[in-house]
């Protein structure tokens, strides 16, 4: 087969078997009005061109030595857009409801309908650093089957183990919130923003399967899970009322999952069997990454938007004050922690959990009091922020 | 308000005119549409005056004109897509069939589409029979009836007549020529099983009829709105390509030819025909 100038040969190739492609080739650099000389052996060539052409808006000028195809006008490509470029350099700020769910980058068909994303301002979304998160985060991924030595050999005191079920049981709570409060904007992104889409869609994976790790610890020693409060689901709860993706984000990823960063560091560290350390572990190392995803877009949208800093601080307030009248952590919760970290029903552990405890709530709040200072607030205010954190943690 | 009668062929008819008619209503004619199940029932609402112009498989037109010009009345095309006109059908065999000639059909069973089907049934008949054989007494026909009274609009009784001749039910199979490449891309007829036997004259298919004084200025504004459509234009491609046509074209009355000797040949509208004019 020979394709070149305005001259294609298909050999023996017809039309009914992908002769087409190679015509459609040299079609490309071929003007409307412009011809096309076809040469070729296959059964009825001519026909299939004809045919061919005639679907395309083409036509077909043959005699009895001759198959020429004369171009057509007619193109759906007429006045198509281009939908940024590939690289990050091509985010536009704007991308066109009408661009839809193509790559970026793609030549899109003009009359492509309009998608109602609602998240499509770079400003609100981008950050630079996102290719590289998601490529950090594509190679952590980890296989709760097989990442976690699910018959390692141990024996905890029935209320150490009663202590874990109802810490997994609290876990997995607030990662079902950490999982569907992202899954929410997920579909509001522009496509576009095709870094972001990614992130968010492993985040919400990387909390699938830690509400799957937490629920197998729970009920690896046990039949039923623990208690579950209004006061924790009423702070979980004030996540999904929060319509604004970079507030939301701010509440959750930066201070929420930032708290359990260290709430889960801990539980790796404290853990009286070797599963809970394990999978309290492997959760953290996903959390830290949402948590540098969740400072990225902040930072970047704080450095273009003065105004963000006062929107994150009535965030924290109005959260603060619509969760006044809620218990804060589940007692049991908090008790849980201390037999957790104490690993003996004995006099001497508790009292060394209980204090380990209370010093994991202070590093809580050192975290959350230095990521709100590189998110440019006082450091007087980031205390004063940080104290009004939920008591629930997440 | 002007008029048009569609036979609802598939479910695509409706979104097929409701953009035409807000097309053509955004360009200032006054546009609505009625469907048909049949193009009988259609051709004789025409003629009562039910509606102005119709949307006409050849057959249809044919019938239109007949009964005009029985009636001392003209009937005219004024307009067409790009896609109707020089078309023709084709009579394909399996690739190792031993027929090589009309005149080998003799005795085989020839696969059409609906007999009402001027592409897949009676134009190929015509071209059996001009070229020397008699297909309703040399050979038994199997018709592949999808709809009928639709005059094979419907691509089904083409798709069966090819599944029938791979499947060895039928000696040949009958079809436009475009659906010979299309049963190809889809598997029907996979590419190179099947020979072409005979292809037919050229004709034309489908227009929008006009009866009595074609240059009625409502008429003449339809025509001109529906030529000025264009592919480019994105808001109009999605019609185009549901209607299968990249423009319309003004109408013609030239490519009926080999249908209306057919017509002639089998009497196919004899007595509907007679029972309108007589």
């Amino acid at each position: 087969m020979t394709v070149g100038g305005s001259v294609v040969d298909l050999g023996d190739l017809g039309f009914d078997e992908g002769g087409h492609l190679l015509v459609d080739h040299a079609l490309r650099h071929i003007p409307p009005g412009g011809r096309l000389t076809i040469h070729g052996s296959a059964p009825n060539l001519k026909m299939h061109a004809e045919t061919w052409a005639r679907g395309r808006g083409h036509r077909v000028d043959a005699g009895p030595d001759r198959l020429e195809l004369v171009r057509g006008t007619a193109s759906r490509w007429t006045n198509a857009e281009t939908a940024g470029s590939p690289g990050r350099e091509g985010v536009v700020d704007h991308p066109s409801a009408s661009w839809g769910v193509a790559a970026r980058g793609a030549v899109v068909e003009r009359g492509s309908p309009a998608f109602d994303f609602t998240l499509t301002s770079k400003s609100d979304l981008w950050s630079d650093d996102l290719a590289a998160l998601y490529r950090q985060g594509v190679a952590a991924q980890w296989d709760p089957f097989t990442a976690i030595d699910w018959d390692a050999d141990f024996e905890l005191p029935d209320e150490i183990e009663d202590a874990v079920v109802q810490l997994m049981t609290y876990l997995v709570e607030n990662e079902n919130a950490a999982l569907l409060v992202p899954a929410r904007f997920l579909g509001r992104v522009h496509p576009h923003f095709k870094e972001v889409v990614q992130l968010l869609a492993l985040q919400t994976a990387d909390e699938a399967r830690h509400v799957e790790v937490f629920t197998r610890r729970a009920l690896l020693r046990r039949d039923t899970l623990g208690l579950s409060t209004a006061g924790g689901q009423a702070s979980l709860k004030t996540l999904f009322d929060e319509p604004d993706f970079a507030l939301a984000m701010f509440l959750l990823s930066v201070l929420g999952e930032g708290s359990f960063l260290a709430l889960l560091s801990f539980i790796a560290g404290n853990a009286p069997d070797p599963v809970t350390a394990r999978v309290a572990e492997l959760a953290a190392q996903d959390e830290a990454r949402h948590v540098a995803f969740g400072m990225a877009h902040l930072m970047r949208h704080a450095s273009e938007d003065p105004g963000l800093r006062s929107r994150l601080r009535a965030a924290i307030e109005h959260r603060h004050s619509s969760l006044e009248s809620t218990a804060g952590l589940n007692q049991d919760v908090f008790d849980a922690l201390v037999l957790v970290a104490a690993g003996e029903w004995t006099i001497s552990g508790i009292r060394s959990g209980f204090g380990r405890v209370l010093a994991l709530k202070d590093e809580m709040d050192a975290g959350r009091r230095r990521r709100l200072m590189r998110l440019g607030f006082e450091e007087e205010e980031a205390r004063r922020l940080s104290g009004l954190h939920t008591r629930n943690f997440m | 308000m002007f008029r048009l009668g569609a036979v609802a062929y598939d479910a695509k008819v409706v979104p097929i005119w409701d953009g035409f008619k807000a097309y053509f209503e955004s360009n200032g004619l006054e546009f609505d549409f009625v469907l048909y199940s049949n193009y009988e029932a259609q051709v004789d609402a025409h003629v009562r005056g039910d509606f102005d112009v119709a949307w006409n498989s050849p057959l249809a037109w044919i019938q239109t004109r007949r009964i005009l010009e029985a009636a001392g009345r003209r009937a005219s095309a004024v307009a067409m897509r790009d896609t109707d006109q020089d078309l023709t059908s084709v009579i394909v065999v399996r690739k190792d069939s031993p027929i090589t000639t009309i005149a080998d059909l003799e005795g085989r069973t020839v696969g059409l589409g609906a007999e009402d089907s001027p592409q897949a049934t009676m134009i190929p008949m015509l071209h059996i029979a001009e070229a020397g054989l008699d297909p309703v007494a040399d050979c038994t026909l199997r018709y592949h009836d999808v709809l009928r009274g639709k005059h094979g609009d419907h691509i089904g009784g083409e798709r069966d007549a090819a599944r029938a001749l791979v499947a060895g039910d039928v000696d040949a199979a009958c079809m436009i020529d475009g659906n010979h490449l299309v049963f190809a891309g889809e598997g029907t007829l996979p590419g190179g099983s099947t020979r072409i036997l005979a292809r037919t004259g050229r004709y034309d298919h489908c227009n929008f009829t006009i009866l009595d004084d074609p240059d009625r200025p409502d008429v003449r504004q339809f025509a001109t709105l529906l030529l000025s459509m264009s592919y480019d234009d994105p808001g109009l491609r999605g019609l185009l390509d549901m209607e299968g046509l990249k423009a319309w074209k003004p109408g013609r009355t030239t490519g009926y030819d080999l249908l209306d000797r057919a017509v002639d040949r089998f009497g196919t509208i004899d007595s509907w025909l007679h029972a309108r004019t007589a």
